[in-house]
Parts: C-alpha cells; sequence; structure tokens
C-alpha cells in the first residue's frame, strides 16, 4: 500500500463521522461537500479515476448545492 | 456537536447522554473488532479473479479502440445498461420538474437578491474576479472530458456535470438575472432532450448498418485519437449533452424556488 493510499483512506475514515458530528445542515452541506473530494482522492488513489471524478462532480458539487438551495428555500418559509 | 443543544436533546429523549454514550462505545468497539477481523481475512488489493474484467482488460483496445476500458464497458459492451441509467436521471429531472414547478397559490417575484428595501452586499470583488476566470475553463475542461471519454478517464456523465457548474460560477459571481440571460430554459431542454434522443438513435442506426442496437458500428480509428472508438464517443458527446441539460436544469429549477418563486398573498394552500 502507497502512502497516498493510507493518507486517503485515514482522511476518509476521519471524514465521515465529521460529516455526521456537524449538526448544523448548513455546515453539514460543506463538510460532506469536503468528504466527496476526499472520496475522490480516496478512489484516484486506488486507482479508479473514473470513479474519482464522478465521485467529486456529484458529491462535492451537485449535492451540497442542492442542499444549500433547499435550505435557502426552507429558511425563506420559516420567517 | 454545539454545546448548546445537549440538555434540549435530553429533555426529548428518555434516554441520558451518558448512557447513549456508553452504548455506542460498547457497541462501537465490537463492530471495531469485527471490522478489523475481516479486512484481516481480505485478498490483497488487486487480487481479482473475476474473467470478464480480466477479458475486458485484455480485448478492449485491440477489439474497440478504446484506451479507457471503462468508457468501453459503459458505452459498447454494456452500452444497453447505460441507455437505462440515462433514461433513470431523465424521469428523476422530469419528475423534480414536476414538483418544483410554479404552482397556482406561487407567483413569480422580483428576485429576492434585488428586492425593494433589501440591502444585499452583492459577490465581492474577489469571488466575481475568480468566478468570472474560471467559467472559461470550467466549460473547456467539460468538452475536453466529454471528448474524450473513450481515451482517458472521465466521459460524458462527469464532464456533464462539470459543465453545468460553469452555471453555478455565473450565479456566484453575477447575478441571479444574469444567469437567467445565459441559460435560456427552451434551449436547455431541447439539449437535454437531444442527449437522450441521440442515444438511441445511435444505437439504432445501428441495426439500420445492419449490426445489433448499440453495437459499434463506426470506423474505430487509432486508439488513443480523439477520434476513435467509433459510437463511443458519439455516444459520449450525447450523454454529455443530456447531463449538461438535465444538471442545468436541477440546479435552475432550485434557484428559482429559492429566489424568485414565493407564495401568493391572500391565497391559502391546500
Amino acid at each position: 500500500m502507497t502512502v497516498l493510499q493510507i493518507v486517503a483512506l485515514a482522511l476518509v475514515a476521519v471524514g465521515a463521522p465529521a460529516v455526521v458530528a456537524a449538526r448544523d445542515p448548513l455546515r453539514q452541506a460543506f463538510v460532506a461537500s469536503f468528504y466527496g473530494l476526499l472520496l475522490g482522492v480516496l478512489f484516484f488513489a486506488f486507482a479508479a479515476p473514473d470513479v474519482a471524478l464522478s465521485s467529486i462532480v456529484i458529491g462535492s458539487v451537485a449535492l451540497p448545492t442542492i442542499i444549500l438551495l433547499a435550505l435557502a428555500k426552507i429558511g425563506d418559509k420559516d420567517s | 456537536m454545539s454545546p448548546g443543544e445537549g440538555p434540549a436533546r435530553r429533555r426529548d429523549s428518555e434516554i441520558s447522554l451518558a448512557t447513549r454514550r456508553r452504548l455506542f462505545l460498547v457497541s462501537g468497539a465490537v463492530l471495531a473488532a469485527l471490522m478489523t477481523w475481516a479486512l484481516a481475512g481480505m485478498p490483497a488489493f488487486g487480487d481479482y479473479h473475476g474473467i470478464y474484467g480480466l477479458l475486458l482488460n485484455r480485448v478492449a483496445v485491440p477489439q474497440e479502440h478504446a484506451t479507457n476500458v471503462i468508457t468501453a464497458v459503459n458505452f459498447d459492451y454494456r452500452g444497453f445498461d447505460t441507455l437505462g441509467e440515462e433514461f433513470i436521471l431523465f424521469a428523476a429531472v422530469l419528475g423534480l420538474a414536476l414538483i418544483l414547478r410554479e404552482r397556482r397559490d406561487e407567483e413569480e417575484g422580483p428576485p429576492d437578491d434585488d428586492a425593494v428595501g433589501r440591502q444585499v452586499s452583492g459577490a465581492s470583488v474577489a469571488v466575481r474576479l475568480i468566478t468570472v476566470a474560471l467559467v472559461g475553463p470550467t466549460v473547456l475542461l467539460a468538452g475536453y472530458i466529454i471528448a474524450h471519454g473513450a481515451i482517458t478517464p472521465g466521459g460524458g456523465f462527469q464532464g456533464g456535470v462539470i459543465a453545468a457548474t460553469a452555471l453555478l460560477f455565473v450565479y456566484l459571481g453575477g447575478e441571479y438575472l444574469a444567469l437567467r440571460r445565459i441559460r435560456p430554459l427552451p434551449l436547455v431542454e431541447i439539449t437535454k432532450a437531444t442527449g437522450a434522443a441521440g442515444f438511441v438513435l445511435i444505437g439504432i442506426a445501428g441495426l439500420i448498418w445492419g449490426v445489433a442496437f448499440l453495437d459499434n458500428w463506426l470506423p474505430k480509428g487509432t486508439p488513443g485519437d480523439v477520434f476513435s472508438a467509433g459510437t463511443m464517443q458519439l455516444l459520449s458527446v450525447a450523454v454529455g449533452f443530456e447531463i449538461t441539460g438535465g444538471f442545468v436544469l436541477i440546479l435552475s429549477e432550485f434557484l428559482d424556488q429559492t429566489i424568485v418563486l414565493r407564495r401568493r398573498r391572500g391565497v391559502r394552500s391546500g
């Protein structure tokens, strides 16, 4: 196992609980976005660049964006 | 976890925080031990015995002239599966557009960003500069990833989502109205439909050519060339169109909901 693989595994192991630990949905969206990026690094380190690209575009861009927009809409209704 | 949440949460639930933590520590330790045990017995990384995978790795380049075997699987050997996946997304976006449509009790107001009497400090110069500078390269990168689907990692799907993020940059750096100008929705819908239909038509063209549905009927060229791997590159472009259109539509629907659509005054929803 290369150093990059070990580092990527360790970061993902830390990142997943971090997403759960962030209780505020707004912060959680950002942590989840960063976690998607970490997953991308992990897939890249384990020789799956196609999956890495998918993980980055969906996990760290599309999903957090939709969560943010949904949060904005919900907050709008509350006020 | 924010410290202020503790007492309020304890009131809601019967189990105290300390009990909950103890329960987690015990079950967590057991799970960790089991996982370690399971991982210790796993075959080494790269120790792969799937006959189909090994075969494809060997034949993808000589047979289909595609240096990216993943794309060869997605758009050729398993093209029919991808057709299904493409229409899953198509149906999902349609459903989303239906749910987030402008309802009878809603009306389109001025964008929240520039409503009367609202003081919004627009994007800072730094944000504007960075986003404007990134729009061009993002579109270029998306085109590159879509066009090189059969050669290097990536393809229509990844490239399509990247292309749609260019839209986000315009929104972040500019304003909602600028966004509306660059995404004429009919065009977006046509792009999406063209992509979805294109995939099927390329498949049907194979039937006319005398081969099976979605078989690779185009000349395959030199492996590594942009114009190689036959129909795979065309399919990648078709998927790129569909995904770009689909994601622009998703983002637009959500942005419209958030920024311009609001409940009509005096009308109660059922």
